[in-house]
């Protein structure tokens, strides 16, 4: 029998199995944090990504889950890299992504698109439960280090946003 | 060139590590819980941002491992200026010297994006980002509280007038100073220390609050050469105080 080599589209499809454990719904791949990918021979790989935020503490459970999701493909060597060649930032995240995160009751953020935050942006945000827009922030600083705490006036609920950065 | 990027790193992860550690000290009992969060989220922030320096030292210029650099070095190595040892104080102090040492650092990151040394500048452009939050907390809560009461205004302005010279001890400058400058390394602590006053004195005039005059006498110096106030030996203690019942346990 023929052994099938592993491509790298098999690799990305993998580690659509890896979510960040703070926010269950999406991929780290929707995230937008997986920077590399290098197929180096049929026994070894290497995954290089970038934080959401420097001090995330999900960082090593991120690591170690993408090890054993590229291991199950098959290879006996995974290198997960961490740096900050790329940097993230939260336009990196797909439209798909904030969808999802939407329906988790997360607002999205918006798009910074290489710009500097303006209080508009930040003012501008749509509660994930009625839609309004008549919201308003409350904290920078939330239950994650991804979070901002708003308040909604037209459903009077608080939320939380997932801060454009 | 590389003792002179020691120097500027430990500098940097250290002020991190030390104004982080007293972030965290308002876990708990912030006056609000959105700021026992504000404060909470910036001390793992800036811990974060400690933790991403000490891992340059290791990796690019053979230093030890960041745990190692962090709890396993006494009180003489450490390059920290002393405004970030002072204790938190009541809330006016923590959050005047929040304002006055995050400006500063949100324009060290963002003169820094433009550095030789590219691990370091790849880092400040991921780190500016988080700091802006910072940055404008502080702006927020200096100017609620600078245009507040007559007693939320005295309480910040009293602050201020003892933060001063102790804000002033950020811009010390070592002995590589000038290698740092010639290098392209960094722009160098004088022209961080004149847009930073260029940025914090509108601010402060818009918070209703009195520049405090600089007395050069007075500046607090010494942190930057491992002279310490008298209050960081006991925050190493705490903060070291369960990685030395075991020095060498594996985590």
């Amino acid at each position: 029998m023929e052994i099938q080599e592993i491509t790298e589209q098999q690799i990305w499809l993998a580690l659509e199995n890896v979510k960040d454990p703070e926010i269950p719904v999406i991929s780290i791949v929707d995230m937008g944090m997986i920077t590399g990918i290098e197929i180096r021979d049929s026994n070894s790989a290497q995954v290089t990504m970038t934080p959401t935020f420097v001090g995330c503490p999900a960082i090593d459970v991120i690591k170690k889950n993408i090890r054993e999701e590229i291991l199950k493909l098959g290879f006996e060597e995974v290198e997960v890299k961490v740096d900050f060649e790329t940097q993230w930032t939260s336009d990196r995240m797909k439209p798909s992504a904030k969808i999802k995160l939407e329906k988790f009751g997360l607002a999205p953020p918006v798009m910074l698109n290489d710009g500097e935050l303006t209080e508009e942006q930040l003012n501008k945000v749509r509660c994930p439960h009625c839609h309004s827009t008549d919201t308003t922030l409350r904290s920078a600083f939330g239950s994650t280090l991804c979070r901002a705490i708003r308040f909604c006036f037209s459903c009077k609920q608080g939320f939380e946003q997932f801060k454009p950065i | 060139m590389s003792n002179a990027l020691k120097n500027l790193l430990y500098k940097m992860a250290d002020d991190a590590l030390i104004i982080g550690h007293r972030n965290s000290e308002w876990t708990g009992i912030g006056p609000m819980l959105e700021e026992d969060l504000a404060f909470s989220s910036m001390a793992q922030d800036k811990i974060g941002h400690a933790q991403a320096l000490y891992k340059i030292l290791n990796e690019v210029l053979g230093e030890a491992d960041p745990d190692t650099l962090a709890f396993k070095r006494e009180e003489k190595q450490f390059k920290c200026c002393q405004f970030v040892e002072q204790p938190i104080g009541e809330y006016d102090f923590s959050i005047v010297r929040q304002f006055l040492f995050d400006h500063a650092e949100l324009i060290r990151y963002d003169m820094l994006t433009q550095s030789s040394f590219q691990p370091l500048a790849q880092l400040a452009k991921k780190v500016k980002g988080e700091i802006k939050y910072h940055v404008m907390h502080a702006d927020t809560f200096v100017k609620q509280l600078g245009n507040g009461t007559e007693e939320s205004r005295a309480r910040l302005q009293s602050s201020l007038n003892y933060a001063w010279h102790l804000s002033l001890g950020i811009f010390e400058k070592s002995e590589f100073e000038n290698e740092l400058i010639s290098e392209n390394i960094f722009v160098g602590e004088d022209e961080l220390k004149k847009r930073w006053q260029e940025k914090i004195i509108p601010i402060l005039e818009v918070a209703n609050l009195k520049v405090p005059a600089t007395d050069e006498s007075k500046i607090v110096y010494g942190g930057r050469k491992a002279f310490h106030s008298e209050f960081l030996k006991p925050l190493l203690d705490e903060m070291c105080e369960v990685v030395r019942t075991d020095i060498d346990a594996e985590w």
